[in-house]
């Protein structure tokens, strides 16, 4: 069966999509998923470190479009998941130098070597962007329960339709269920009444996401951070699956306070 | 939220951030700021007023949504109408 291309993008920069690329690729990895991450950031590389993979880059994306390597040299294989793959964005060119065919062009490549391809857009509706979504069979719209990045959420959500790329699916990410108990964050239910797509994940927020990334190894492969836990059940649903939302509302919960005693949080 | 807001009655902040991006959202969505909604308003009655009279002061216009849709909401109540009906009775 010919891959799946995803992207996920955000508008607003900063809400985690590049760790929800990282996470995304290692969980469905642990599935046993082939999956393939494009960082679509030209310029502003990203992906390589917070999977881990920054020492071993050769070539990048950009030497693939212009011809100065094959696609497989430019394929980097993850340390630990030998079915993960990344191909990194050129850090010393821009976005010029690719366009949005280069991008279905490589994609179209990529369908028949694996199961997914996960490319991360970069922020704004700019043409990084359009590149990014160019080739893509579904979008994943990363977003924080904050007004800005809601209200980017939503013209992206906006442009996707436009450009018949739609229906996006929604990534809330970052959510603090202490806030949310206190009214002082927009709650799930909030966010989806007013950007009207389906969600497909609650990510809260959670420390191990940043210890994560300081080691370069995503929080996805530990399945027993929360962060960790959502972003292995956004893979099934990718995969087909039907998986409950994860219950955030245990806030100083009995299990919390016991792993907060024994020094796991 | 804190003991004081809560104690003085101060608005919840997510409920403020909600009610803020639903204004926001529909502009942004179609492209209507709300001065452009006034003056939209007040072209609906000089036109609607050469038929018939209405009665502008209990107007409402305003533009909601439905899921990603949005639809222009205009309750326009006419003056005339309303003698008519009291006369036939």
């Amino acid at each position: 069966m010919p891959a799946t291309v995803i992207t996920i993008t955000s508008g607003k920069g900063g809400v985690g999509k590049t760790t929800t690329v990282a996470n995304l690729a290692v969980a469905l990895a642990l599935e046993g998923s082939r999956v393939v991450c494009i960082d679509g950031d030209i310029g502003l590389r990203n992906l390589d470190v917070i999977l881990g993979l920054e020492n071993r880059i050769v070539y990048d994306i950009v030497d693939v479009i212009e011809g100065r390597c094959r696609l497989k040299q430019a394929m980097i294989r993850d340390k630990k998941f030998t079915e993960l793959y990344l191909i990194p964005a050129a850090q010393t060119r821009d976005k010029s130098a690719i366009s949005a065919n280069d991008m279905v062009r490589l994609v179209k490549e990529l369908r028949s070597v694996c199961d997914f391809v996960l490319i991360d857009s970069p922020a704004g509706i700019e043409r990084g962007f359009r590149n990014a979504i160019a080739g893509a069979d579904r979008v994943l719209v990363v977003t924080n329960p904050e007004i800005s990045a809601v209200r980017d959420a939503d013209r992206v959500i906006g442009i996707l339709e436009a450009e018949e790329k739609g229906p996006a699916s929604l990534i809330l990410n970052r959510l603090n269920p202490a806030l949310v108990k206190s009214k002082d964050m927009l709650s799930s239910e909030d966010v989806l009444d007013l950007l009207a797509i389906e969600l497909i994940g609650i990510v809260p927020e959670d420390e191990n996401v940043i210890i994560a990334s300081n080691r370069g190894a995503p929080v996805a492969a530990d399945g027993k951070t929360k962060a960790g836990q959502a972003f292995r059940n956004i893979a099934k649903r990718l995969k087909g699956e039907t998986v409950p939302f994860l219950d955030l509302d245990a806030q100083g919960g009995l299990w919390e306070r016991i792993q907060r005693m024994a020094g796991r949080k | 939220m804190g003991f004081f807001e809560k104690f003085f009655g101060k608005k919840a902040s997510a409920d403020s951030a909600k009610e803020r991006l639903q204004l926001v959202l529909i502009h942004d969505r179609t492209d209507l700021t709300p001065a452009e909604l006034d003056s939209l308003r007040d072209d609906l009655v000089a036109t609607i007023s050469r038929h018939v009279e209405v009665d502008v002061k209990a107007m409402q216009i305003g533009v909601e949504h439905d899921g990603r849709s949005q639809r222009l909401v205009a309750d326009i109540p006419l003056k005339s109408a309303r003698r008519k009906t009291r006369k036939t009775k």
